[in-house]
């Protein structure tokens, strides 16, 4: 019960107009997530409740399990246990409320469609089975190509994109969804500065229009400029919260140092025990 | 003696005169339809091989289907029964890749390895058993594995139309789906789309086109009918749609030629050599494969080899505009109170030796430019820019030079957008942040036309080019 109590201060004060639609709750809340591959656990014992309408990174060492944490709160991995609630709500629920952005590699770039038909995508949910694209879902997808500075590529096959326009393109998928709560994965990897900055300031304007947005992201000379919210991720979280709380040294070595300090207990057990 | 078929046999075979052609060559060309419609969502998916091991995986159930048939008393030649069989085998020949793919960490090849050689091995264990306990009738089986498309029967091609129609109507209904599902299934599952289930449909459809067409090309095959016409109506589109219907096309076209083909045999010292029409309809479909590769107007050969071509022969000729340009301007700013410069001459000599071309190359790049007019011989083996070729060099070095700031400057902002054999730098930056490195390059150089070359220039500048002809 206590997951439902927590997040209502944020709601309330923000006075958002989401506390009519929806009941009063976290955006995104997770209790006691494990997810495990073959046996092997990714993700332990995760308890997260977000805030509300903040950029919020995710970030820790290759492996820690940051695209399975996204994954597993859309139900693409299955969960080993544990419960993801949007808004209180299971996540079938409030499906349409989430947008999602997968990592660039992930797709193969060489697909016959052009960047119009990529950003319709995003529209997929809305429209349902068996329909046709119509117009206005088309006029749609336009505006969001046009948001991200790609409208004079939409005719364009996606093989003859560069590294960033792909990802823009991606990006205009997820505005055409239209969602409340956005997950993406590297947005940023790979592309050139003057991109970076494009996608920096679309997700500020997102946030100023109220929307909870989750980053993954890599790179920890940046994380304090771009970041209001942090979670840490190894495994489990090793620290969430305001960036300017959270983001020190101590817990920093906590997420990356800790399998280099359980190497060098190793060393140093095996040095007193051994010759 | 090697005879051609009379010709009034050839017309009543063309012109499907002939009751037993026209089925054949109907239910063949639907059937090749149907699979390149969801062949092309297969190999979009990258499964196109599954479709081989479900073919394969067939071949025990037909065998299982006769001897449960003939157990129970029948002739065990029930084309339904069989087909059947086929159908169910397929399916767990199908189940059990997904199945093993999804328990165990075995790598998709080898995967679909393992079930593909099982399946097809049991299967002709079960044949051969059938035939050594002497069922007797059990000949017809052998069809099955090469295909016996000739022999089809008007009821075959109503249930290979009926295939068709559903598959070709389902993936109309469900296109974008599929195209979904195929470029990205991670965002398909995020908006609450079953991916294993669609998946499931997907392999559904290409499950009852094996089935339906084992009898006509053979299980070993009719892969070839799920992945060639797809493979070549790629290289001839860059969209999904268009890729559809020439995938649909090529299948249709090949399984017609095919089948013609084969119901025109040449005789052979008065023999007969008929054509197996499933391997005949392969080759057709080969030829139409050949022929996109080289030709197709998206990906095809050609088109690359005469892009390269021509971009390689554009850019020879700038250079070569550039070198006399800048022999006699040298590195320093043209300004724009210089007087127009009336000789730019070079001797062939000098540009043999201060470039990368053969003497014959160098021979073609000096004839093309003098037909469009840029440069004249007045004798000597000197070269001259024309009036005309004198603008056209301006601009190049023009654009050339403001390439270069620009990498200079925002290299590592935007690289991709360097694209040197574009004519007007304008068409790729915009004029905007043309005008804007125009600006930046002005102040540091007031008067300046042509920015200042940011690096020496490789065979000197004016006062060391070691001529400077004479033009009227």
């Amino acid at each position: 019960m206590k997951k439902m109590l927590f997040p209502l201060r944020r709601t309330i004060d923000s006075g958002e107009g989401l506390g009519a639609e929806h009941p009063a709750s976290a955006p995104v809340s997770i209790d006691d997530m494990t997810v495990a591959y073959h046996r092997r656990p990714v993700l332990w014992d995760i308890e997260y409740d977000s805030p509300e309408g903040e950029l919020i990174g995710i970030v820790g060492p290759n492996g820690a399990g940051k695209s399975t944490l996204i994954k597993a709160i859309m139900d693409l991995v299955p969960m080993a246990a544990g419960r993801v609630r949007i808004y209180g709500e299971p996540y079938t629920r409030h499906r349409r409320l989430v947008g999602y952005v997968p990592q660039r590699e992930s797709v193969d770039w060489d697909f016959p469609v052009n960047a119009l038909d990529v950003v319709a995508m995003g529209r997929y949910g809305e429209i349902g089975w068996c329909r046709r694209v119509s117009r206005s879902h088309k006029d749609a997808s336009m505006a969001a190509l046009d948001r991200v500075g790609m409208a004079d590529y939409a005719r364009r096959q996606i093989s003859q994109l560069s590294g960033g326009q792909q990802q823009r393109v991606f990006l205009a998928r997820a505005l055409a969804q239209d969602a409340k709560i956005y997950f993406m994965d590297e947005p940023l990897a790979g592309v050139d500065a003057a991109t970076e900055q494009a996608i920096i300031a679309l997700l500020q304007d997102l946030i100023t229009g109220g929307k909870t947005v989750f980053v993954v992201h890599h790179d920890l000379q940046t994380v304090a400029d771009y970041f209001s919210h942090l979670i840490l991720l190894n495994m489990r979280i090793v620290a969430s919260g305001p960036t300017r709380e959270v983001f020190t040294e101590e817990n920093l070595r906590k997420t990356y140092g800790g399998k280099l300090q359980l190497l060098d207990e190793a060393s140093q057990a095996l040095a007193r025990g051994g010759i | 003696m090697l005879e051609w078929p009379p010709w009034d046999e050839v017309a009543s075979i063309l012109m499907l005169r002939d009751y037993n052609t026209r089925i054949v060559v109907i239910g063949a060309s639907l059937l090749g339809l149907g699979g390149g419609v969801i062949g092309t969502f297969m190999l979009l998916r990258k499964r196109a091989l599954m479709s081989d091991v479900i073919s394969h995986a067939t071949l025990p159930g037909i065998g299982f289907a006769f001897l449960i048939m003939t157990a129970a008393g029948g002739t065990g030649k029930s084309l339904a029964g069989l087909l059947i069989g086929a159908l169910i085998s397929g399916t767990i020949g199908m189940g059990a890749v997904l199945l093993i793919r999804a328990q165990t960490r075995l790598k998709e090849d080898a995967v679909l390895g393992v079930v593909l050689s099982v399946f097809f091995g049991l299967g002709v264990v079960i044949m051969r058993i059938i035939q050594n306990t002497d069922m007797g009738h059990a000949a017809g089986l052998e069809s099955f594995i090469y295909g016996k498309t000739a022999s089809m029967l008007a009821s075959d091609v109503y249930w290979i139309a009926i295939a068709a129609a559903i598959i070709t109507a389902i993936c109309a209904l469900l296109y974008k789906e599929f195209e979904l599902l195929c470029f990205d299934q991670d965002f398909a599952g995020s908006l609450g789309w079953r991916v294993h289930l669609m998946d499931a449909m997907m392999m559904g459809l290409v499950v009852a086109i094996t089935v339906i067409g084992l009898q006509a090309v053979g299980l070993i095959l009719i892969i070839a009918l799920l992945i060639i016409p797809p493979a070549a109506a790629r290289f001839w589109t860059h969209h999904l749609l268009q890729m559809l219907m020439i995938s649909a096309f090529i299948g249709a076209a090949s399984c017609l030629l095919g089948s013609l083909a084969s119901a025109l045999p040449p005789r052979l010292n008065g023999e007969s050599m008929r054509l197996p029409a499933g391997a005949t309809i392969v080759v057709f479909a080969a030829a139409f494969f050949l022929v996109s590769m080289v030709f197709g107007t998206a990906h095809g050969m050609l088109r690359r080899w005469i892009e390269r071509f021509s971009l390689s022969r554009k850019i020879s000729q700038q250079h070569l505009l550039r070198m006399l340009y800048e022999a006699h301007h040298g590195e320093t700013a043209q300004r724009v109170s210089d007087p127009t410069p009336l000789s730019v001459c070079l001797p062939r000599d000098f540009l043999l030796e201060n470039s990368t071309w053969s003497s014959g190359q160098l021979h073609g790049i000096l004839a093309a430019l003098r037909r469009k007019g840029e440069i004249k011989e007045p004798g000597g083996n000197m070269f001259c820019l024309t009036e005309s070729g004198i603008r056209t060099a301006a601009r190049v070095v023009r654009n050339h030079r403001l390439w270069e700031v620009y990498l200079v400057r925002y290299a590592d902002i935007a690289p991709f957008h360097v694209d040197y054999s574009a004519d007007q730098i304008e068409h790729v930056l915009g004029d905007e942040l043309v005008a804007g490195l125009d600006r930046v390059l002005q102040s540091d150089h007031p008067g300046l036309v042509i920015p200042e070359s940011p690096h020496p220039l490789p065979y000197g500048a004016a006062s060391s080019a070691p001529t400077v002809g004479t033009s009227s």
